[in-house]
């Protein structure tokens, strides 16, 4: 192979390392391939949906259980009853007693740890045949009607993310961490 | 033939394994196997038909012999209520070795199985991160790629047995949310180091691009330890049932938490907090405690023939193989009895186990025609030994039903039925 011909071989080789992203970063000795596109949080805002215990992720808005029960008629009754009794064993989402002598019944209002988990769970999930079509105001209505149902707010108190987040569920303290790494 | 001195190894027929290596050994393998010879000693043997003729062309896709059986996986009638919700489950009676088939793989979806174009699917890592990332699949493709043969069991798999009741199913029936497989594809650590973690974060919060956008909360020393973005099983593309274009994959942990359709990794202080870490997943004590984060899966093991509903058609020796796995390591033993643990005699493992995997065991079993009952214990590399149903109960009581690893009791039964039973 001629020096010309050995040189262009490098180069081309060199274009493909670069193209495919095998890049060596500075200080590091091994080649590493590097592909991730940057992007912004705020690229996120219609795409992270998760609503945490702190707060984090919970959109602006806010709704009443009173506004709530027209949006639960209207997109939850049908699978989850009236008062949020259910139609199955899975529908369940009022009511139950952690403390009852029988096998207890869990549910929102008597399992569930944080309120944040309803208004994440709600904006992804639900209504089951149709998730993720309700406006982040009508999620916020109808947390809080399941709220109500299961006697944890008024029907009157506005829920938004500090309000929900703020919210000292009756089971809070049932939970035990059993994954021995914290 | 000389007649062979079978040594015993335990009560009630269990035989030293040492003779699996001779003759005489029945199976009870999937239905239609002929016995062409066995069954008539004295026949002369021909040069068979297929051995005259040419034989089909080479085919674009495989399928099964029309003799092998009707392989299936066990699925639950779907219900408008809870539309694509389900599981389907391993047909684990009729496999051998250790590798589940991708097509028999069990699967466990929350919102139905999408879609997905993966020109159109991305991965996104945000949170505590320095720069927050997006993947194309194609991208992730170019990778370099590491492979673990590993189990994936459902925490709910074998929950009807720790209640009780008429529990009379078959091993697919009771025990078919569990498969293994290869699995291979990018170590979420490599993903994770582009992005490059802050120190203050300690959970990755995993979500899918199912209609449910499933999530699961995964510690970061899981994380950076062995989990991998996985984009390949058994050297195929992950199926849509698992994941396809790319799931998580969290070796010896849960099933639920190998989030499936991977679209989001978000770096957290704290757990997400996630319907299916609290409401589900989760287990009461008999105190009315819960125990949240119970991520690997305890050191189990189940007969997998003769098991449930299968018949012995006459009295004689039998092969007696199951698998075993555990979420704590590798498998280091397994021993089997026929009389309901009583007397335990060692397996024999069919191949060195690996960790995190299925592992093959077998003993040589003689069925005198009377009641037995099979049962076999696994240990693991960690020290763990799988418990009996009592030590669980008594531990766990009966409000949950996830993480059951208690032992299996098939009852034989003098005309050769099987069942599972509670001793
Ligand atoms: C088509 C039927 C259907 C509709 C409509 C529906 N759900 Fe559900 N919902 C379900 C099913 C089924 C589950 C259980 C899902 C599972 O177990 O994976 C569920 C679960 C839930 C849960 C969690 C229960 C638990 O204890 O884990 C909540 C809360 C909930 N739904 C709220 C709602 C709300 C609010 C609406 C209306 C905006 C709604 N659902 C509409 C079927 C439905």
């Amino acid at each position: 192979m001629s020096m010309s011909r050995r040189t262009a071989a490098w180069g081309r080789i060199l274009a493909l390392l670069l193209c495919a992203g095998w890049l060596a970063p500075a200080g590091s000795q091994e080649a590493r391939i590097q592909l991730g596109t940057p992007i912004d949080e705020d690229q996120l805002s219609g795409f992270d949906l998760i609503a945490a215990p702190d707060g984090s992720g919970m959109p602006p808005g806010a709704g009443t259980a009173r506004q709530g029960r027209s949006v639960y008629e209207l997109n939850c009754l049908r699978c989850h009853a009236v008062n949020g009794e259910g139609v199955s064993g899975n529908t369940v989402i009022a009511g139950g007693d952690m403390r009852s002598e029988e096998l207890p019944l869990r549910t929102v209002g008597s399992y569930w740890p944080h309120a944040s988990t309803l208004f994440d769970f709600i904006r992804r999930a639900m209504p089951a045949d149709a998730p993720k079509t309700l406006s982040d105001d009508e999620v916020y209505q109808v947390t809080a009607y399941v709220l109500f149902l299961n006697g944890i707010v008024g029907e009157d108190e506005s829920i938004n993310s500090e309000t929900l987040t703020a919210i000292a569920m009756p089971n809070g303290d049932g939970f035990v961490d059993h994954s021995h790494l914290h | 033939m000389k007649e062979l001195q079978w040594e015993k190894a335990a009560g009630n027929g269990l035989l030293n394994r040492r003779h699996l290596l001779q003759l005489g050994l029945t199976g009870l393998g999937a239905a239609g196997a002929s016995a062409a010879f066995g069954q008539d000693a004295g026949a002369i043997l021909q040069i068979p038909e297929w051995s005259r003729m040419p034989g089909a062309n080479a085919s674009a896709y495989g399928e099964r012999s029309r003799y092998a059986g009707d392989l299936q996986r066990m699925a639950g009638t779907p219900d408008p209520i809870y539309p694509g919700g389900g599981s389907s489950r391993t047909p684990l009676q009729f496999l051998q070795g250790t590798i589940t088939p991708n097509a028999l793989h069990f699967e466990r979806h929350h919102a139905g199985i999408p879609d997905i174009d993966p020109a159109g699917h991305t991965l996104v890592i945000n949170g505590l991160v320095r720069q927050p990332l997006a993947f194309s699949y194609e991208n992730l493709l170019k990778y370099p790629m590491v492979s673990r043969i590993n189990f994936l069991e459902c925490s709910g798999n074998s929950g009807a047995l720790l209640r009780g009741g008429n529990a009379d199913g078959t091993a697919q029936s009771l025990h078919g949310l569990l498969s293994c497989a290869e699995w291979t594809g990018v170590p979420l650590s490599t993903l994770l180091d582009e992005a490059s973690v802050s120190p203050e974060a300690r959970w990755v919060a995993a979500v899918g691009a199912d209609a449910a956008s499933m999530g699961r909360s995964v510690p970061i020393e899981k994380a950076l330890d062995d989990v991998l973005v996985a984009l390949y099983q058994n050297g195929e593309p992950i199926r849509p049932g698992q994941g396809y274009p790319v799931r998580l994959f969290c070796p010896g942990w849960e099933g639920n938490i190998s989030v499936k359709w991977l679209t989001q990794l978000k770096l957290m202080r704290e757990p997400a907090q996630f319907r299916d870490e609290t409401s589900k997943y989760t287990d009461t004590m008999p105190d009315r405690s819960s125990l949240q984060f119970t991520f690997p899966m305890g050191v189990k093991s189940l007969i997998t023939s003769p098991s449930g509903r299968m018949n012995l058609p006459r009295p004689g020796i039998y092969q007696v193989t199951g698998v075993a796995w555990s979420g704590h390591g590798a498998i280091r033993r397994v021993e089997v009895s026929a009389d309901g643990g009583a007397t335990w005699a060692e397996a024999e493992m069919q191949a060195e186990p690996g960790d995190k995997a299925l592992a093959r065991f077998t003993i040589p079993w003689e069925w005198s025609g009377g009641p037995a009952v099979l049962q076999s214990r696994a240990a693991d590399s960690a020290g763990n030994v799988q418990p009996v149903r009592d030590e669980v109960l008594a531990a766990r009581g009966t409000i949950s039903f996830y993480h059951n690893n208690c032992i299996q009791s098939w009852g034989v039964d003098d005309g050769g039925a099987i069942s599972n039973v509670y001793v």
